[in-house]
This record gives C-alpha cells, sequence and structure tokens, in this order.
C-alpha cells in the first residue's frame, strides 16, 4: 500500500514561560516514527498527556518537529511554501464540537474551507451540498449550529473538512464530549467516509470500542509509540496496556483472564459477540 | 425517612409558547439515606432538569422535592440553605473555577455557607483530601492546574460544603480512562467514608455498574425504573430499546444466559463475570477428565 | 433564561421581502428612514405609516413578533412624546405652572411616535427576514469602497460573523456557569448593586476565561481550514438583483415621489 504520512524520528517539546521568568521546556514527543498509508483507518490510543494531539497538529503544519521530519503525500511539513497543500490534503477535526463552527448557519459554516481555497461559487455549492449528504446532515443544511446536538455540530465540522476534498482527515478525539448515541453517529460516519470514499483516517481516542474499528492500532505511552499492529494484536497484549494504565475491552479482559486461568484463546475476542461465541465454545468444549 | 422523595414533580419549558416542552413529568420516588444512585438516560431524558430539581435550582412546575420530609420551596427564601445540604457538580465542572488560589476557590461554597476561617480551612483541607489534591496544588492558580486536577479541585469546591446529599452530573466526561477509574474509585471512597447519599449521572453504564448501588432510569421526561443495579441491567432488552447501551460484560453474560447456562443475568463487571464461569467450566473441565481417566 | 433574549432575531420564510437581495434591503432601509424623517404633514407621513405597515404584513411574519418587538422601546417612545408634548411653542390649550401643552406640542408628540414605531418596524423587516450572515454578507459587499480608506472591511465582517455564531453559545455558557456558582451558595439575587457586582465575578471571570479558550480553538481550527484572510477568497453564495429588487426600487421611488407631492403640495403641520 502507498505511504501518504510519514513521521521519522520526530521529537517536539513546548516552551513554557515560568512567572519567575525562566524557560522550561516539556518534552512531548521522544522520537515518535511512524506511517499511514493511503485509505487506511488508523486509530492512536493513548492517554492524557502522550503526545497523540500533538501528532495530529504536526501532522497538518499547525507544528513543526523540533527534530525528525514529517512528510504529508510526499511534502515536508517544515517547508514554510507549501503549509497550505499540506492542509488541504490533511484535515483536521477536533474535541470540542462547539469550537470549531465559524458560520451561524450550518451550510455556510461548511463552505467556509472551500471559500478560504478560492474555489469558484458554483463548485462550492456542489461541494457543500456533497458533504453535507456524506454526514447525513442535508437536511439541516439551513439550521444554526448551537440549536444542533453535540453528535451532529460533529458531523458539521466533518463535512467542512471533506468540502475542502483532503486525502485524509485526522480526528482529535472527536467523540469525548459526545453521548453515546452523539458518539455511534460520528464513528458512523468515520467509518463510511473511509470505506466509501477512501478518505485516510487518523482517529485519536481513548475509548478502546472505537479503537477497535480501526484497521491499525498505534498506542503512544510518554511520548514514544509503545506499540503497533492490528486491534487483535494491540489487544492481544493485555498486560503491557495494563501496565501502562490502559484499558482493554470488557470483552478482552474477559477472555484474557480465562487464558491465565489456563484456557487457551486461539482468537482474542475484541467486542460482545466475539466473546460470546468464544465461551459457548468453551462451555461446550467442556460438557 | 428517605432522605430525598419526590411527588408528581413535573416541569413544563417555555409553557404557553410554541416551543412548550414537558422536561420531566409525574416523577415520584424515594431515595434512602445513603443510598449510591445511577441516574441514568438517554440526552433528551430529562434527568438534567430532575437533578437540577432536587436541589432548587429549578423550580417544579408542579409537584413537590422533599429533603428529610420538608417540602424544599416551603420557604423560597432559604432556598439557597438547600444548596448547602444537596451539592450539585456539573457537567464539566472545571468551568466553573475562578479564584486566585484552588484553596480560596474550594473555600467558596463554605464562606457563602457563612462558616468561620477555622472550620472553612478545615473544610477546604478535608475536601481536597478526597479528591487527592496535595497541599503544594491548593496554592497553585486553578487555571494552571492539568485538566483532571481541575476537574478534581472543582468537585473539591462541592464536597467542602458537606452536603447531605451529593449529585454529580457526568463527572468523567472527557477523562482518560485511567483519569476514569482515580475519579470513580476517589467518589466511591468518599460515599463510603461519608455515608451520605450520592446520585451520580451518567451515560457510561461501566462507571454506573462499578459504583451505582442503585439506578433511577429515566425515559422521555418518565421515570421507567429505580431499582438495585442488577435488576436493573438485567432488564438488558428493555434498556436497550431506550436507546441505553448495558455494559459489555452483561451483554455478554445475558447471551450465555439465554443460550440455556445457568449463570445470573444481572452480572456488572469482568470479576463477577468469571466468579459464575469458572465453577462452570472447572466443574465440567473435571468431569471430563474423570471420564477420560476411566 | 438568559438565552431567550432575542438578538437579530431571524424569521426564515418566502415572502417577495424575503427574497429580496440583502444589499438592497439595506439601501432600502437608509432611504426609508430618510423619508420617515422629511415627512412635514400627516399625508405624507400617513402615507409612510400605511407603507411600512404593508410591507410588515408582506413579511407575513405575525405581527405578534413585531409588536414584541416595540415593546422594548415603548418607553422611549412615550418618554420622547412626552418630552415633545410640552416643548411645543404658540398659544397653550393647558396650562399648569411652568408646563403648557400647545397644539404645535400634541403634533409634534403624534409626529415623534409615529416616526419611531414607523422606525422600528422597518428595522425589524430587516433583521426579521435576512439571515444575520446574509445582512454581515450584505455590509460587508456596501462596504467594499472603503477598502481603499485602508479599513479592513473583511476583518470587521468575519469578526462580526463570528459573534453572531458565538453570542448564543456564550449565553448559554453564562447560564450554566451561574447555576453552578449558585449551586455553590452563591447570590445574586439580593443586596444592594455593589454587592451583586461582586456577586458577578464568579460568573465573569469563567466566562472570560472559556470564551479565550474557545477563541483559541476556533483559531486552530480557521487555520486548518486554510484561513488566510480576506485575500483570495471566494464565496458561495453570490447576490445578484432580480425582478422583486427592481419591483421595490420603483414602488419606493413612487413612494418618495408622493411624500415629496405631500409635503409641498399640502401645508406642513411640523417644522
Amino acid at each position: 500500500m502507498a505511504e501518504f504520512i510519514n513521521a521519522s524520528n520526530v521529537t517536539f517539546k513546548y516552551e513554557n514561560q515560568e512567572d519567575d521568568g525562566t524557560t522550561t521546556y516539556n518534552t512531548v514527543l521522544k522520537g515518535v516514527s511512524m506511517q499511514v498509508n493511503k485509505g487506511e483507518f488508523v486509530a492512536l490510543l493513548g492517554h492524557n498527556g502522550c503526545g497523540k494531539s500533538t501528532m495530529a497538529k504536526l501532522f497538518n503544519a499547525l507544528q513543526v518537529p523540533e527534530s525528525g521530519t514529517v512528510t504529508v503525500d510526499g511534502i515536508d511539513t517544515a517547508d514554510d511554501q507549501r503549509v497550505y497543500d499540506v492542509r488541504r490534503r490533511v484535515g483536521l477535526v477536533l474535541q470540542n464540537p462547539d469550537n470549531q463552527l465559524v458560520a451561524s448557519i450550518v451550510e455556510e459554516d461548511v463552505a467556509f474551507g472551500p471559500e478560504n481555497l478560492g474555489v469558484p461559487p458554483k463548485e462550492i455549492r456542489q461541494r457543500v451540498d456533497d458533504a453535507l449528504r456524506a454526514v447525513d446532515m442535508y437536511e439541516y443544511r439551513t439550521h444554526a449550529p448551537h440549536k444542533l446536538s453535540g453528535g451532529q455540530k460533529q458531523r458539521v465540522a466533518i463535512a467542512g473538512i471533506i468540502a475542502m476534498e483532503p486525502k485524509c482527515i485526522v480526528l482529535d478525539e472527536p467523540t469525548a464530549m459526545l453521548d453515546p448515541r452523539g458518539r455511534d453517529e460520528v464513528m458512523n460516519t468515520i467509518i463510511k467516509l473511509n470505506r466509501e470514499k477512501g478518505i485516510t483516517i487518523i482517529l485519536i481516542t481513548h475509548y478502546m470500542d472505537e479503537a477497535v474499528l480501526a484497521d491499525r492500532i498505534i498506542v503512544m505511552d510518554d511520548g514514544r509509540v509503545l506499540t503497533q499492529g492490528t486491534p487483535k494484536e494491540v489487544f492481544s497484549q493485555v498486560e503491557l496496556l495494563k501496565r501502562h494504565k490502559l484499558d482493554v475491552p470488557q470483552s478482552t479482559q474477559l477472555a484474557y483472564d480465562l487464558m491465565s486461568c489456563g484456557f487457551k484463546v486461539d482468537n482474542m475476542p475484541l467486542n460482545p459477540q466475539e466473546c460470546t461465541q468464544y465461551l459457548l465454545q468453551l462451555l461446550k468444549k467442556y460438557s | 425517612m428517605s432522605i430525598i422523595e419526590t411527588q408528581n414533580l413535573k416541569l413544563v419549558y417555555g409553557a404557553d409558547t410554541p416551543f412548550e416542552k414537558t422536561a420531566v413529568d409525574d416523577v415520584s420516588f424515594k431515595i434512602e439515606e445513603g443510598d449510591f444512585v445511577g441516574v441514568i438516560g438517554h440526552t433528551g431524558s430529562g434527568k438534567s432538569t430532575l437533578v437540577q430539581m432536587l436541589n432548587g435550582l429549578i423550580k417544579p412546575t408542579q409537584g413537590k422535592v422533599l429533603l428529610n420530609g420538608i417540602d424544599i420551596w416551603k420557604e423560597p427564601k432559604k432556598i439557597r440553605k438547600i444548596r448547602f445540604k444537596v451539592g450539585m457538580v456539573f457537567q464539566y465542572p472545571e468551568y466553573q473555577l475562578f479564584e486566585e488560589t484552588v484553596a480560596k476557590d474550594i473555600a467558596f461554597g463554605p464562606k457563602n455557607m457563612g462558616l468561620n476561617d477555622e472550620e472553612i480551612k478545615q473544610r477546604v483541607t478535608g475536601a481536597a483530601r478526597f479528591v487527592g489534591l496535595n497541599n503544594e496544588l491548593l496554592l497553585k492558580s486553578p487555571f494552571d492546574l492539568s485538566g483532571g486536577e481541575k476537574r478534581r479541585a472543582a468537585i473539591a469546591g462541592v464536597i467542602a460544603m458537606d452536603p447531605d446529599v451529593l449529585i454529580l452530573d457526568e463527572p468523567t466526561a472527557g477523562l482518560d480512562p485511567n483519569g476514569r477509574d482515580v475519579l470513580l474509585a476517589e467518589i466511591a471512597q468518599y460515599h463510603k467514608t461519608r455515608k451520605n447519599t450520592v446520585l451520580l449521572v451518567s451515560h457510561s453504564m461501566e462507571d454506573i455498574a462499578k459504583t451505582a448501588d442503585k439506578i433511577l432510569v429515566m425515559n422521555k421526561s418518565h421515570m421507567v425504573m429505580l431499582d438495585t443495579t442488577q435488576n436493573v441491567f438485567s432488564k438488558g432488552e428493555q434498556l436497550t430499546k431506550m436507546g441505553l447501551k448495558i455494559p459489555q460484560i452483561t451483554q455478554i453474560m445475558m447471551n450465555i444466559k439465554n443460550t440455556g447456562y445457568p449463570v445470573s443475568s444481572g452480572v456488572l463487571t469482568v470479576e463477577q463475570a468469571l466468579k459464575q464461569l469458572l465453577p462452570l467450566l472447572t466443574n465440567e473441565k473435571n468431569i471430563k477428565q474423570k471420564r477420560g481417566s476411566k | 433564561m438568559i438565552s431567550d433574549i432575542a438578538i437579530g432575531q431571524f424569521f426564515p420564510g418566502k415572502s417577495p421581502v424575503h427574497r429580496l437581495d440583502p444589499r438592497m434591503k439595506v439601501l432600502l432601509l437608509i432611504g426609508y428612514i430618510v423619508f420617515i424623517f422629511i415627512t412635514f404633514n400627516y399625508f405624507a407621513l400617513g402615507l409612510m405609516a400605511l407603507s411600512v405597515l404593508a410591507i410588515v404584513l408582506m413579511t407575513k411574519i405575525p405581527v405578534k413578533m413585531y409588536v414584541k418587538g416595540l415593546k422594548a422601546i415603548i418607553f422611549i417612545v412615550l418618554f420622547t412624546s412626552v418630552l415633545n408634548l410640552f416643548y411645543g411653542t404658540g398659544t397653550p390649550l393647558w396650562q399648569w405652572g411652568f408646563l403648557k401643552i400647545t397644539l404645535a406640542g400634541i403634533n409634534n408628540a403624534i409626529f415623534i411616535s409615529i416616526r419611531i414605531v414607523s422606525l422600528i418596524l422597518i428595522s425589524c423587516v430587516l433583521t426579521f427576514t435576512t439571515s444575520p450572515t446574509d445582512l454581515t454578507d450584505a455590509l460587508e459587499r456596501l462596504m467594499k469602497p472603503l477598502n481603499f480608506f485602508h479599513i479592513k472591511v473583511h476583518e470587521i465582517a468575519m469578526m462580526m460573523t463570528i459573534a453572531l455564531r458565538f453570542v448564543p453559545t456564550l449565553l448559554e455558557e453564562t447560564d450554566k456557569i451561574m447555576n453552578a456558582q449558585k449551586a455553590r451558595g452563591a447570590d445574586m439575587e439580593t443586596g444592594n448593586l455593589l454587592t451583586r457586582v461582586k456577586a458577578l465575578i464568579p460568573v465573569l471571570i469563567p466566562l472570560f476565561v472559556s470564551a479565550f479558550r474557545r477563541a483559541y480553538d476556533l483559531a486552530v481550527a480557521m487555520e486548518c481550514r486554510c484561513y488566510q484572510g480576506g485575500g483570495g477568497r471566494t464565496r458561495m453564495k453570490t447576490l445578484h438583483m432580480g425582478k422583486t429588487d427592481v419591483m421595490a426600487v420603483v414602488f419606493t421611488l413612487l413612494l418618495l415621489t408622493g411624500v415629496i407631492l405631500c409635503n409641498t403640495l399640502l401645508p406642513a403641520t411640523i417644522r
């Protein structure tokens, strides 16, 4: 598969001005390398402060690495001349759905990105309609954003990115502030965009049940990549994850506990269906 | 006597306008002293409105809220006193921090109660201890704390009023799994030590399963259930119909039960599941081994 | 709830007034305001007032809403008309001490109240039938020539757009913070002015902090969406004048002629 984003040996630190006038540094990335392929759905997992949000900002040139390089579609994000080339390829959706909508009408907001890119009016109209349909918000195109639910606002934010026709969308904890229904709406939208439009997705989250939906999971801890692989590969390493205070889905936890009691687990279950199936097999085998 | 009782509670927003909406309708329940009640229901079910009526922030259109048997709106001028007895932690409470130091912010509630300096100091240190904030943090500006610390400082601000009933609205929203677990453990510890009544409003069934003894379910502005956690979660299908998700582990064990295995239906944690499954598996394992040896 | 306050309330609809180009609406509003103030006798004033009423009815927005809009300024209307009532010159019809009412005074009072009411109604027509975004858009385009004087028209319009977007959000937030502080026993309803102002501090500080946080987030989001200021930007909505606009202009010109005729042919009631 073709490589789309490549971060190689990236370090990054934030500067803090202390009250006494001295400057302290907070190193958040300590040599991170990762690749994301075209069309892939990657989940970036890790708890707060592990550097995953900084990665999101590096991917669309909001920040540039202190050392190491990040390339997007072959473009070095540190190249000042090409910042906007990077940003039109990689869109970013933030956590708080209230804070990223600019206009007081849904369709005007979705049009904001293409307008900035200087797209002709007729084409903007087309793109806006398409984008709103893609996130199932077309009927709400003339509504005011503050009257929508969290999940709906977040989908409008996603539409605003899609209208710029990016190749990749980075979502930084897009569901953290949503209720379960809103989370489902947003996750379904993300999966649909990935499968139907072939948009590369990088989902930053700390919900395990969302991460299991990805093609590949990259786990970060303390500014480094801890482990990566398919959801099954990653969640099989229950001990490693627990040691770093990360969660595993309850389905996996149960299978893992049974495994430590001496039962064999061939195929790590990641969701209730798989786990039920596994348990039924187990119960059948021993009766 | 129940610590909190509601009688036919009803709240209508925007009465006599085209936007009229009944948020809470005919809700009557009793909560006993020392209960840890989880309040669930999806967005718009009326649960947030309901809990805000319990501490007099919203005045019911109809019906009564009784605190220790006394109508809280008997003397509307003294409603502020009710708010000290029924403490309320709102969603994302860190956005209410405003003082120069964390200690001063936690002291805001006790100060409004009119306590003396010595008492206030004790309340502040006591509340800070419950939420795991050390003395060094108390002297910092609340705006210099990390997200999780801010959240805990804000919760301490309500705990410091030493309410008889503590209501928390989505206290773990937006925290990472570790932060969530730590905070829930602190709340559980607080409940255990103070032995007071706690109401936890949450979308996370896992959180509720871990902490609550009883669950109150709201659906379309009505209260549909108030029962022990186990009993409520054993009605998984009913909850799913209301758009609520039961914990994964409860779902799995329900599936196993439905297939005909003798497990109970309201399993709440992985440990409980394991306890039920292991005897089944090992018994059968042993029997099989015996058969094999014959 | 605070968030019930209607700011620039807009009622979507399909009436001819709704369909007018927002730029035209702004220009016409300015025209009507001028006309209202160059009426010097009851015929001219009546003509204007009736036209305004006709336009109000044409919007097909419940008259109740306009009445609501008027209620807010009823005090100003009463105050200015009473003031005018006692300010007339000429032979007094009634006198008590230094207070006297003259025919000119009565005429002034009636004129000023009808003028203000018409003014409010016609302004309401603009805000009720034009979405805030369209209004901002129209103002941005109408003020474009000001760029020549180094006035940053696009930036001002962008600020207005963002303000419109965030006012409801911040009002909602104010409500939430007030409730949270009330839950901690904050007393915002009693006490003298000073204590009440002090009681607002626990609300205002979190509100400012949150507004800055939102502003930071928004800036990031706008940068992500390739915002680089007004240069090189296109707009989805293109404004163009249509048949309705031409009709509106013709109607307005006829009205202007009517007012001028009334003013010149008939004696002036007020000076």
